[in-house]
């Protein structure tokens, strides 16, 4: 009866991204607020356009480890101290670093505000950054690396990162960096690291929720008005060092006795942030593989049940970050994976998709883009994202309708340009005895084999 | 800070919520289903988990893929989650896709085995034999979501047996296993169904009554074991594993009242005094000062049944002894169960628990969660209202009480992971590995 007939829906109700109010002050610094007053919850998020790519050669993992010391004390307090001050709150600040942007933001309630953000200033102006805090945070970022390399995951990445940027490039090491560029780190270096990227010129903080933009304004410049100085590097450089191994197919197996699982990376260079195509190439990958109703999930997943999931992604970055497939299947059908992922990319560049799939992609794009920005938190990222890469202003505003400008020719043209088959790396988490042989025998390329290192 | 909270209760026994919000055009659909591990008859660990995964198989009207398609087409994020003694399904949607979030639920509560065929069961079988892999058997650690269960309630107990299952139970499921299981627990009277966000409250009453309103009862339920248990082990416990991994760690719980009873407040108060972030106890002694732990945190399950646990998780330093840890966290401990707490740690700990639900509001998805949790084991999803108020009225006094009467020494069971002794170097030594040991009492 009235089941077997399909819902059929209204139209939709419109929705904007909050509008950003901007300001400078007299300081250089750039205040963004975008108020949202439907809790009473406000985030509060300072961004420089200094992360990992801004690390020095050699000193790999300075961004994280200074955005990490930033809140284990200032000057004034110690880092029990500051810690007791904020919780009282009821907020932390949370600091870090990815490879663009360096970061530091709290979430407190409206009559908190003045207080959270009072400290946030204290703490972005005057770290402390004693020498035994940072020792330890030293230490524990050593063992976290230890601790990945023993999860298949984190081996996973570490292993592909390596297998496709070439020695030199910043996005060869982790951005928190490897063991031994986390050893050479001190106190020195990351008090320079602060020194010549934390200034007002260089930073944007974003305020979001249940504040006006008079508010805001004014409770930033109570809090970090007064900050004078200078930057003693520059703004983020346009290009990194984003080099990747040139050659062909290659296949790696990184040997994990026993493993029940092979952990597989499938991948080549991506694409920079800032590509023209990103529209295009966002919708292509979500039917690759971004949605759960992708074709490399449905084939790997529903299909042959090798996985519990599957996905492709685009790492966008400043540079060109990978492009990767990644799944883990069950050992004995580690080959048969690896070959239907790539039939799914070659699939992906020699067919048009249909109308109905299309608009698979495009239709979730656009509308899961409200339920993308519910939470204070993320629109203030998403504001400081598109402040980082220089996006322009209308960019949130208009995004819908990029994604519904993107045609079933513009989806192929981007997976003929984009994807690269000839250039595919193959990389293997897992028993060396039992996929070795198997993943030769497909012929992709030529095979090496890697015991991790314990340490290095 | 109020949310809007409309509850009723269709003929066949579904217990609806609305809970209106218009500053977005989205809203949220979610059914508990108040069946979990629990509910398994012998020999089936993991079908309740293994059986979540067949309701996204397609129903009478819904075809093998299509629920996860027709809810992303419409711009929607979707999934579930089996717990020991829950299981639910959640959409957000575009709020002009309501009827459709709700008509999938529907179909699937009343007309699921129509659909259900032996190759659905076989790939859901192998897919959930690889979710095992990736997250227990190829993860450092990844058996102490298996094994501190065990450890924390007897053998015959609901909560005892591993929620994601043997690979051999799951072998095996059958179809009939399937069908029972659906009869038996997958009926409204035995579910809710909470809708957040923006709709009109007639329409969506309208809609809930067209789509789950024909929906019959189920038959009598079967009677489960009894979930009462002392509330302390009655003497210590602990297991100790090696694994493949380079750090000790410690789990050591505590039997603490169960969730939303009158002595849980000061109990999740306790639990954030000593292990909720960075300003907690544990962190600031054994991460800050001490330097033994590279983390340390502590959480609650939030069981409603039996008994709640309280559990402290902690992880060596490099160098660090699990002795040692184990010696700096029992301290740690002993000196909250002697002395109890402060006037200040109570405040810090109840600002915290006041952000971090107002935060969890924001999202529709998590408002109609948390809504689904108090009416699924409640019968008031309103009681969501009286948190913030339950929280606040618990006293030093009542807090330091739970602390003398549930940390000490007779209520403590530790789950112990070592590294895999490969030389003979440090912690391991002098363990068994695998055994469980009744140490004191």
């Amino acid at each position: 009866m009235s089941m077997s007939t399909r819902p059929v829906a209204g139209p939709g109700r419109p929705w904007e991204f909050p509008a950003v109010h901007h300001a400078t002050l007299a300081n250089g610094l750039r205040v963004s607020v975008a108020p949202m007053h439907r809790l009473p919850m406000v985030t509060v998020l300072a961004m420089v356009d200094a992360g990992a790519t801004r690390d020095a050669v050699g000193h790999e993992g300075a961004s994280l480890l200074t955005a990490s010391a930033l809140t284990e004390g200032t000057a004034r307090l110690d880092g029990a101290s500051l810690t007791e001050q904020c919780e009282r709150l009821g907020a932390s600040i949370d600091a870090g670093a990815d490879w663009d942007s360096f970061m530091a933001h709290v979430a407190v309630t409206p009559d908190r505000l003045e207080q959270a953000m009072a400290l946030l200033g204290e703490v972005l102006i005057t770290p402390g950054f004693r020498a035994r805090d940072v020792e330890r945070l030293k230490e524990e970022r050593l063992a976290d690396l230890l601790q990945q390399r023993v999860e298949p995951r984190g081996l996973a990445a570490e292993q592909f990162r390596e297998f496709l940027y070439v020695d030199g490039s910043r996005y060869r090491v982790s951005a928190g960096g490897s063991p031994t560029t986390v050893r050479g780190l001190s106190p020195e270096i990351v008090q320079a690291f602060h020194a010549a990227h934390v200034a007002p010129s260089r930073m944007t903080i974003v305020l979001t929720g249940d504040v006006t933009p008079e508010r805001g304004v004014a409770l930033v410049e109570r809090a970090l008005g007064s900050w004078r100085g200078d930057a003693a590097a520059g703004a983020m450089p346009a290009t990194v060092d984003d080099r990747t191994v040139a050659g062909g197919r290659r296949v790696r197996v990184v040997h994990k006795a026993d493993a029940p699982q092979s952990e597989l990376r499938v991948g080549h260079r991506g694409l920079p942030r800032l590509h023209p195509d990103f529209f295009d190439v966002v919708v292509m990958n979500a039917l690759l593989g971004g949605l759960f109703s992708s074709r490399i999930n449905l084939n790997l997943r529903e299909k042959h049940a090798y996985t519990y999931g599957a996905n492709s992604m685009f790492d966008w970055r400043r540079g060109a970050g990978p492009f990767v497939v990644s799944t883990a299947v069950k050992t004995e059908v580690t080959d048969a994976a690896v070959r239907e992922i790539l039939l799914e990319i070659d699939r992906m560049r020699s067919e048009t998709v249909s109308a109905d799939e299309l608009s698979l992609a495009t239709a979730y794009l656009d509308g899961v883009f409200p339920i993308r920005y519910e939470t204070t938190t993320a629109v203030a990222q998403a504001i400081a994202t598109a402040s980082s890469y220089g996006l322009p202003d209308d960019y949130y505003t208009t995004y819908r309708q990029r994604v519904r400008g993107v045609t079933a020719e513009s989806v192929r043209r981007a997976a003929e340009q984009h994807l690269h088959p000839e250039e595919l790396l193959v990389l293997a988490v897992g028993d060396r005895e039992a996929i070795r042989a198997p993943l030769d025998a497909l012929g992709i390329g030529p095979l090496d084999v890697v015991e991790p290192a314990a340490d290095a | 800070m109020r949310i809007p909270v409309e509850s009723y209760r269709l003929p066949n026994g579904l217990l609806v919520t609305l809970s209106e919000d218009h500053s977005a055009p989205i809203v949220a659909v979610n059914l508990w289903y108040h069946v979990g591990s629990a509910n398994e008859r012998e020999g089936r660990t993991g079908f309740a988990h293994l059986f979540e995964h067949m309701l996204f198989q397609g129903s009478e009207h819904v075809g093998a893929n299509e629920h996860f398609e027709l809810v992303q087409r419409a711009g929607g994020t979707l999934n579930g989650s089996t717990w020991l003694d829950r299981t639910n399904y959640y959409e957000t949607v575009p709020s002009n896709h309501l009827a459709t979030a709700l008509w999938l639920e529907a179909d699937r509560m009343g007309a699921l085995l129509p659909a259900m065929t032996q190759e659905k069961l076989d790939t859901q079988r192998d897919v959930v034999k690889n979710e095992r892999r990736w997250s227990v058997d190829n993860q450092p650690y990844g058996t102490w979501w298996e094994r501190l269960p065990a450890l924390c309630f007897p053998p015959e107990h609901p909560f005892h047996h591993s929620l994601i299952g043997s690979m051999e139970h799951l072998s095996e499921a059958s179809l009939e296993d399937i069908a029972e299981f659906f009869r038996t627990w997958y009926s409204p009277d035995n579910a809710v169904l909470t809708i957040a966000g923006d709709f009109d409250p007639t329409e969506a009453r309208a809609l809930v009554a067209q789509y789950f309103g024909p929906i019959p009862r189920a038959a009598a339920r079967p009677e489960l074991p009894s979930f009462t248990v002392a509330p302390s082990f009655g003497g210590a416990q602990r297991a100790v594993f090696e694994d493949d991994v380079v750090l000790p760690r410690l789990f050591l719980a505590f039997r603490s009242p169960v969730f939303g009873s009158a002595e849980y407040y000061a109990a999740s108060i306790c639990g954030a005094i000593l292990g909720s972030r960075r300003g907690s106890r544990l962190y600031r002694s054994l991460v800050r000062e001490q330097e033994v732990a590279q983390e340390v945190s502590a959480f609650t399950y939030d069981l409603s049944k039996g008994s709640d646990l309280l559990v402290v998780d902690a992880m060596a330093r490099p160098g660090v002894t699990l002795e040692q840890l184990e010696a700096a966290v029992g301290a740690e401990v002993d000196r909250l169960h002697r002395d109890g707490v402060t006037a200040d740690e109570l405040a810090r700990a109840l600002a915290l628990i006041e952000t971090d639900l107002i935060g969890a509001l924001q999202s529709a998805g998590e408002r109609a969660d948390k809504l689904s949790q108090f009416a699924t084991y409640f019968g008031d999803a309103a009681l969501l209202n009286e948190q913030i108020d339950r929280y606040r009225a618990v006293t030093v006094e009542q807090v330091s009480a739970f602390a003398r009467a549930r940390l000490g020494a007779d209520n403590r069971a530790s789950l112990v992971y070592v590294p895999r002794a490969a030389g003979g170097s440090g912690a391991a030594g002098a363990v068994t590995p695998g055994v469980v040991e009744e140490v004191g009492a």
